[in-house]
Order: structure tokens, then sequence, then C-alpha cells
């Protein structure tokens, strides 16, 4: 089966979990990781398993425009507000793991008609990809005038960027909870947990509702949960739904699948499942149109 | 009394923060003006107001204000003369937007808190802090959770930051005294900022660790009047101000003013006395952060179960402050069990 070409820039903890994530699809094929550490573990292993390995950054791509039609972006916000800028001049659709929302906010469980249109999309936070999708499962179902999400997550599994800008977390969550989420007022808070061994990432989702309907609102979650399984196979319900007057309590786990993290930081592992998604979501996409295309 | 600091000793009234737990994040600008003017009155240096998990605590996870704690600050500000006001930054829960509405309304102190081992959070805070003039402070929470060599090796992040002093803050009221001896005298001997400790009274030591504190060095000193802090609140400020009055220091605050405040405006206030009950209690003995209690009791209601064996689990789990979502959880899982058992 004809596959679309795809390269990673950024070749840290986060690119080097995608490489393993996108080796496993069927209908994307990795051919490059693109970093500026030659030294660094993800350059390393990339070669080890055959991609094409560069470490002279966003250059390579320019040098060799057609290893890719898709790349995603893995570097900081910083680096990919000039990253968009070569991108959509080379006319590549980007994926934008970094906080730096070049592009609208995606979430692959809550999609939009105009989703195949876009040419930057970006992907959140780890927090914002746990719980939007239940947000919207209870939006959908019973309006929600304010959701609040408290991600909760190992300290082993927080990064230094995090770490350093841990508001940059707190207030893209929020405007994606809103945004995507649907919920007329969001707020996110994140904590982080040193305990050993390290506790699994956990998140609650707080939402007052205007139409309160415990079946439909239960029902609508429990099929949002099945949907996102399919990219995260361990994400899943840790209470059953929990109502009290106009307030709907969700209590979410997500253990990652162990690929390049360990499987308790299921916080890293939901973001490059959610981009491996996306992508796959356009390749189908570009892939049909292709075959019209051979076919007219 | 013998101290191993030169450096005078500043008190930080805590009620107006600590004690929103105890309010349920209920204050009235009202109740806010009137002990903010008493205490003013009395001399006392600085008064923190902010919702009880700090800046932008007010949700559905800690409890939602009365009063946008904006409106308290301001409130606080404007009838102080002479005491400072200061607010409380969780980084994860309250973001640099906050602070800098807090600091444009007049506060002037941010103490910037972080989980003991989680000080490389606080960088960008602290710094902001620092660059808008506000005298900047760093909060280590659950103290008793980590070792004196860890707690110095995260103040020193914070120092390195911009913090000009770094507390022992013991969330959980669970240190003893001797530990409370070992970590201030460890802080004191490898960083040059001040130190500073914040009690909590779950095992009635509230005022025996403040004092110990400042045997060792420490110089900034946290106290709730009439206990009105989480749990079981923290030193109680008249207490402690008097008996440090017995042992020769006086900071300069009227302990009679002090105590008629506690009498006539905080006594009234308070929804319930703030003794030692078996829930606090189990919050020193356990080791679990002192705003868990009245959020175990009602889950220990809703659910039906004790809400000492939630918070014993919660202890277990060694959650940390600000997940108060697990306590719900935790009750949850309890329930399950014990229908499991029938």
């Amino acid at each position: 089966m004809a596959k679309i070409k795809a390269a990673i820039i950024g070749s840290g903890n986060i690119g080097t979990d995608l490489m393993y994530k996108l080796e496993r699809s069927e209908v994307i094929e990795l051919t490059a990781m693109i970093g500026i550490d030659p030294e660094s573990d993800g350059l390393k292993r990339a070669k080890e398993r055959g991609y094409l390995a560069f470490d002279n950054g966003i250059q390579a791509l320019m040098d060799n425009p057609d290893i890719a039609d898709i790349v995603f972006d893995a570097t900081s916000a910083k680096t990919h507000v000039r990253h968009a800028k070569v991108l959509a001049e080379m006319g590549k659709l980007a994926i934008d793991l970094t906080p730096a929302a070049r592009g609208p906010f995606v979430s692959p469980a809550v999609k939009t008609d105009t989703y195949l249109d876009e040419k930057n999309l970006n992907m959140i936070t780890c927090g914002g990809q746990a719980t939007i999708p239940i947000v919207h499962a209870i939006n959908s179902a019973a309006d929600v005038s304010y959701a609040e999400i408290v991600a909760t997550i190992s300290s082993k599994s927080a990064g230094p960027g995090t770490r350093a800008n841990i508001d940059e977390f707190t207030l893209t969550t929020r405007r994606g909870i809103e945004e995507v989420g649907g919920a007329d007022q969001g707020k996110a808070l994140i904590i982080l947990n040193p305990a050993e061994p390290p506790i699994l990432m956990r998140d609650t989702i707080y939402c007052e509702v205007k139409n309160m309907d415990e079946a439909s609102i239960t029902k609508s979650i429990e099929q949002m949960v099945e949907t996102v399984k399919q990219y995260v196979p361990g994400y899943r319900l840790k209470q059953e739904p929990l109502f009290d007057g106009n307030k709907v309590t969700v209590f979410i786990e997500v253990e990652g699948a162990g690929d390049y993290f360990p499987i308790y930081a299921g916080n890293l592992d939901i973001m490059t499942a959610a981009a491996t998604r996306v992508a796959e979501d356009f390749a189908v996409h570009m892939l049909e149109k292709q075959s019209v295309e051979s076919k007219g | 009394m013998k101290r191993k600091s030169d450096k005078p000793i500043k008190i930080t009234e805590v009620c107006l923060r600590d004690g929103s737990h105890v309010m349920l994040h209920q204050y009235t600008e009202e109740q806010v003006r009137r002990v903010a003017r008493e205490l003013d009155d009395a001399g006392m240096h600085y008064i923190e107001v902010s919702h009880g998990d700090g800046l932008g605590g007010s949700t559905l996870q800690y409890g939602k204000s009365l009063v946008d704690e904006m409106k308290l600050i301001e409130a606080a500000v404007d009838e102080c003369q002479n005491s400072k006001v200061a607010v409380l930054l969780i980084p994860g829960i309250g973001t640099v937007h906050e602070l800098k509405q807090a600091h444009e309304l007049g506060a002037s102190l941010v103490r910037v808190a972080t989980h003991v081992t989680e000080a490389d959070v606080s960088a960008q805070h602290i710094s902001m802090a620092r660059e808008l003039g506000m005298e900047t402070l760093g909060f280590l929470m659950m103290a008793h959770m980590a070792p004196p060599e860890k707690l110095v090796e995260q103040a020193k992040l914070m120092e390195s930051y911009g913090a000009q002093a770094v507390y022992v803050t013991d969330s959980a009221g669970a240190l003893l005294p001797h530990e409370v001896k070992e970590r201030i005298a460890a802080l004191r001997d490898s960083i040059s900022i001040e130190v500073g400790f914040h009690a909590h009274n779950n095992l009635s030591l509230a005022v025996a660790n403040s004092l110990a504190a400042i045997e060792e060095g420490a110089t900034r000193i946290d106290g709730s009047i009439r206990c009105l802090g989480a749990g079981a609140g923290n030193a109680q400020t008249e207490v402690l101000l008097s008996v440090l009055n017995r042992m020769g220091v006086d900071l300069g605050i009227d302990i009679y003013k002090m105590m008629d405040l506690a009498e006539h405006t905080v006594g009234p206030m308070i929804p319930r006395p703030q003794e030692i009950n078996r829930g606090s209690l189990v919050l020193g003995y356990a080791g679990v952060y002192s705003s868990f209690l009245l959020h175990a009791e009602r889950a220990g209601q809703r659910f039906g179960i004790d809400s000492r064996d939630i918070l014993i689990e919660l202890g277990k789990k060694k959650v940390v402050g600000g997940q108060e979502d697990m306590i719900l959880d935790v009750a949850a899982e309890l329930a399950k069990a014990r229908k499991l058992e029938v």
C-alpha cells in the first residue's frame, strides 16, 4: 500500500517517541529525523533504525524537499515560529507539537469540518489532549458553561521545557478547553507528583453544565473514551462519572504505550499518539486524492 | 532568647489566606477590611491575602471564592497604613498574570510556592516578581516529605532565581521539633538569603516548632490568629507573640490588640472551633496537606466512610498539595471496595 512520507524535526524525547509511533503506521512512511545535535540519542536511534538522520536542522529539509510531505515539529515554541514560515513556503503540512500555536488547536478525537483544509496544526498540550475530548463529549450532551481540568503527572515525566514555562501549559490548555472542547469558560491546573514509583498520568475533569442529563452525558463520555482509546490504548476512565447538581466529575488515567518513554509518562505518550493520528487522517486524505487524480 | 541570626524577625499573618480554607473561601470584603485594619493597627508586619490555594485558586477543585481575591487584596491594601499586603502564588494554579494584577493593586510581597522537590517550576514567577520590584520569597511546601539535603538543593534553586528568603513549609503539620531544627540549620548553613518557617498545628507543635525554627536562625515566621488556617491552623499568632515576649523578644506588635482582635473579630467569624480534632490530628500523623481536611470530611459523608480512612490512604499514596481531586477518587474507591467486602 502507498504511504505518505514524513519527517520529524527535533530529536529530543518527544521526537524520538514519535519515531516509534510512526514506525507502526500503515499510511505514513517516516523517512528522516532532523536534529541539531549529532550526539543526541534520538538521531543515533534514527540512524540505527535506517532513517536518514540530519544534524543541520530545517536546512536539511530545504536541501532535500522531497523527503517529506508531512513534517512533525518537536522542537520548541520559539523555533517553530521560524519553522512554520519555512514549512508554509515549502507547502508542507506542519504538525506542531510545541506550544507555539501558529495554526489552530486540534485533537484527533474532536474533528471539525474544515480540519483537513489546514496546513499547520497545533497539538495543544498533553493535559489538553487528555481532557479536551471529555469536555467536548460532555458539551455535546449537556452544553458546558464551565470546564476545569486538573492534570497530575509524575515529576519524572515533566521535562525542562514544561518546568521553565508552566504558565504556558495552563494558559494554552485553558484556551483549548474553550476553543476545541466547547466550554464557555475554561481553567486548567497542573500538578507534579514526585512519588516513587512514578504515578501514571491522571486527569480530573470538572464540568458545570446547562442541561443536566446523566444518562446521555455518561454515554457520550464512554463513546469518547473508546474514540481516544483507538490511538491511546492506555486511556481509561478511572471511576464512573460522578454527578452532583449541575456538576459532572470525570477521572481519567493515561498509561503510555512504553515506546521511548516508560508507561507512566502517559502525558508524553498521548501527545505523540495524537500527533500520529492527526497525520494519519491527513495521509489517508492525501492518498485518496492521489488515487482520484491518477484515475482521472 | 538565643538566636542563630541577628536579622530582625518578621511575622506574616496568614488568616486571610490559609484561613480561607476554613472559611470555605467565603470571606466577605467587610471581614477582610476589618481584620486587615485591626492587624495594621496592632503593628503586624505582613498580611497575606489570597484564595487558600493562592492566586487563581478559585476553582471547583479547591472551592470557588465568594468574592474575587483581587477585590479582597485591594480592600486589604486600602485598610493598611503600615502593614504590607502579601500574596501566595502556586505555579500550576496561578500565573504571572494574576501576580501582575495583585501587584498593581498594591500587594508588595509574594511567596512563590512549590512542592518541596519541584522548585524549578518557580523560576519564571520568582524572576517576574523581582522585575516588578516585589519582595519575593520561596515557599517549599510539604517539607516533611524530603530530607534536609533535598531541601537545601531546592532552596538553592529558588535563591538562584532571585528569591530573597526560602521557607520550610510544614503544610501537613507533620514535622517534629528536631526535624524542624535540622532543616532550618541545613538551610542557614547553605544559602545566604533569609530562612522562614510556616507551621501547622495538627500535632499541637506549631508554636514549639516555630520557636525551634527561630532559635536555629529562621527570621520569617508565619502565624494565624486564633489558629485560623487549614487543618488545625498555624502557629497561633497572638500566642506565639506572647511567648516570644516572655522570652524577651519584642517584635513591635501590640499583644493586647492582637488578643482583642482574636477575641472580638476573628473568634466570632470562625465557623467551628479551630481545635485539634481527630481529622486534623490524622493530617499531622499521616503527613497529609492540611487543606484536605474539610474536603475529606465532605467526601466521607458523601460515600459513607470515615474521613480518617481517606486521609490515611492519601498519605500512603504520597499525594502532594493541590491534589484535592484525589480525595473524591480515593473515597469512591474505598466505598466500592467496602461494597465488595459486604
